[in-house]
């Protein structure tokens, strides 16, 4: 299986993606009032893809179910999730059989905090995880290799998750990827609470894995950093992407951003204009019939009110809006 | 430093049992002494005698000294070792305790060995298959358990199993009618069975209960779902990450649930006949044996604070967060 893929992506190289998703919904079974059954949509009509050697940041603000987004492509979503629309990995249709076939061992996660280590496991266990037992001593020396490389010290071996400072966990929690040798990488939310220095350390760890030839899904709320080191920018609004972008786009007053959000979001960067704007995100069980960004767009007209804008390709990027041409 | 740490706990947990135990002695005392027993009469037994000599017996005895003076001649005798003479066994108090403790403790530490294995077991599957039939099966089944009366299980089982099948003895822990010196190894166990196993199908219901909730808990925990999505599954990720975290707080209540073992024993010794503490505490307080009665309080709370000693221990010196908090202070 391993092999033939390596073909596969051999032949194609960069043109073809590594994952691809095409109209993913996913919704919510809740029981409301009593036994009354209410469907809560969080992610609609999402679209996107990640390419072998290149980091896709996948921005959006806290709380709009990104995560979920990246639960939803590992195949560990909770049993009342209703998942729609199309994914495909190495061209093949993934499947929750496939996912639980590939996780761990070709798809990975990077979680956000100390709180998905086992709080009573030694961290060496973790980051080995489960194997046989004649494939142990491998993955032990594997272990202390990846180890030395982020500059873990031996002892850490031994250390319980709630030893590990904050740059520690971070490092462990990549450790535990790198040794999957893993060709999808999703990290989610890995940057908030490090500082400056160890910021710049855990972004490069991504860049190497990108250079490595792994495609890096990184699920972020921090714009800065995700410029820093991604290659495109998927901006994640209201359960959906408006716009990809690439790196480049993002420079001057944003004339080069295709959606009014993703320009919204740029201004409103310190070092840029500083400029909010008004209103919030859709909540989920809101029901918009037009565009969902409708109400807070500067750009706005009465065709907008009516149908959401499908993904179109524009200047190397995509985007949903009316107005760009 | 680890000694250190230690030798303070336990210094604190001397204290606290010395503090522990005055109280323990004040209140029995003070309870035995308000309440109607007359301990000359139990002494006398059935016995008739004339008022006169009853005083006479009153004086000898000490029955009108002041409350003081009796509490601190029995708590000075007590500091000596000496719990007194019991009434209804004419034997030194200490030597009734020792002979009968040893007896009930093969019962409840059989009981409290099969109890905990099973509980946390049956737990362990109904919090896996949590929502199936399995899980709902094991779920009535402790309901159904906590909601029996020792005696009354106790009465089911020596109905069915000696009564009706004939498969086990009516009662006591030898047969009867045999010399002490040609009881078995296997009379004994023979006759150790029904009482065990109706204190441990009883003791199942809590610790299997709490093994199941806590199970769930860990299941939806966020390093679950890691683990999942690291290609862990099935019983092998119940092994690695559930049964790892729920082991320590599961042996933990089994050692605070030593209290309730003692309670049970009281009452499975009653109904098997079976000579342990539980009865002798049954009999000192039917007959008012008072020298017994509080000897037996005594020990117990002792065996009871012991259990939870280890139960604080686990938790202080095992559990490496504890550990790792209490260094931080």
């Amino acid at each position: 299986m391993g092999e033939k893929t390596e073909i596969y992506s051999g032949i194609r190289q960069k043109t073809e993606a590594l994952l691809k998703i095409k109209d993913m919904s996913l919704s919510f079974i809740q029981y409301t009032s009593g036994l009354r059954q209410t469907e809560l949509k969080v992610i609609s009509g999402l679209s996107m893809e990640a390419h072998k050697g290149e980091i896709l940041a996948v921005v959006g603000s806290s709380g709009s179910g990104k995560s979920l987004l990246a639960h939803a492509i590992l195949g560990i979503l909770p049993s009342n999730a209703k998942l729609e629309g199309k994914m495909e990995y190495c061209a093949c249709t993934l499947t929750q059989e496939k996912k639980e076939e590939l996780r761990g061992k070709e798809l990975a996660l990077i979680p956000q905090s100390t709180t998905y280590l086992d709080p009573l496991m030694r961290i060496s266990d973790q980051v080995i995880g489960s194997v046989e037992e004649e494939n142990e001593g491998l993955r032990k020396k594997l272990q202390r290799k990846i180890f030395r490389k982020y500059d873990l010290k031996p002892e850490v071996e031994r250390m319980f998750p709630h030893e590990l400072s904050g740059g520690m966990t971070r490092r462990v929690l990549v450790s535990t990827a790198v040794i999957s040798s893993a060709k999808l990488i999703i990290a989610d939310e890995p940057t908030p609470g490090l500082d400056d220095k160890t910021l710049k350390e855990t972004l490069s760890y991504f860049r190497d894995m990108a250079n490595n030839g792994c495609a890096v899904i990184l699920i972020t709320h921090d714009i800065e950093a995700a410029l820093k080191i991604s290659d495109k920018i998927a901006i994640f609004y209201a359960g959906t992407i408006l716009e990809v972008a690439n790196v480049e786009d993002f420079k001057n007053d944003g004339e080069y951003l295709r959606h009014p959000y993703t320009r919204a979001l740029w201004n409103a960067l310190p070092q840029n204009k500083f400029q909010a704007i008004k209103g919030h995100q859709p909540m989920q069980d809101e029901v918009t019939d037009g565009c969902i960004f409708y109400e807070r767009c500067s750009k706005k007209s009465e065709f907008c009110s009516k149908g959401f804008p499908n993904l179109k390709r524009v200047n190397g990027g995509l985007v949903r809006c009316n107005n760009v041409s | 430093m680890k000694h250190a740490k230690l030798g303070f706990f336990l210094g604190k947990k001397t204290i606290k049992l010395i503090s522990l135990l005055v109280v323990v002695c004040f209140a029995s005392f003070w309870i035995v002494e308000q309440s109607p027993i007359d301990p000359v009469r139990a002494y006398i037994g059935e016995m008739s005698i004339q008022s006169e000599q009853k005083a006479k017996l009153d004086e000898y005895w000490g029955v009108n000294t002041p409350v003081q003076e009796k509490f601190f001649n029995w708590a000075g005798k007590l500091l000596k070792g000496d719990f007194g003479v019991s009434l209804i066994y004419r034997v030194p108090v200490i030597d009734v305790i020792k002979e009968k403790f040893t007896a009930s403790l093969i019962l409840m530490a059989c009981s409290w060995l099969i109890s905990g294995v099973i509980g946390f077991v049956l737990g362990i599957i109904a919090g896996m298959k949590n929502g199936t039939w399995i899980d709902k099966a094991i779920k009535t089944y402790c309901y159904i358990l906590t909601a029996t009366p020792t005696f009354w299980l106790a009465l089911l089982l020596l109905m069915v199993f000696s009564v009706y099948l004939g498969l086990f003895p009516l009662g006591f822990s030898v047969p009867i009618g045999v010399a002490a010196a040609n009881v078995t190894l296997f009379d004994k166990f023979q006759h150790l069975i029904l009482p065990a196993l109706t204190l441990s199908l009883l003791g199942v219901a809590q610790i299997a209960m709490f093994t199941r909730e806590k199970l769930i808990k860990v299941l939806l925990s966020d390093y679950v779902l890691f683990a999942k999505a690291r290609g862990e599954k099935g019983l092998d990720l119940i092994l690695r990450h559930g049964v790892r975290n729920v082991a320590l707080p599961a042996i933990t209540l089994q050692f605070l649930g030593f209290s309730e073992l003692f309670g049970g024993a009281a009452l499975v010794e009653q109904v098997f006949s079976y000579p342990g503490i539980g009865q002798a505490t049954v009999a000192a307080g039917l007959r008012s044996d008072v020298p017994l009665l509080l000897g037996i309080v005594i020990f117990s709370a002792i065996f009871v604070f012991f259990g939870n000693l280890i139960a604080d221990l686990i938790y202080e010196f095992i559990d490496p967060r504890l550990k790792q908090k209490e260094a931080m202070l």
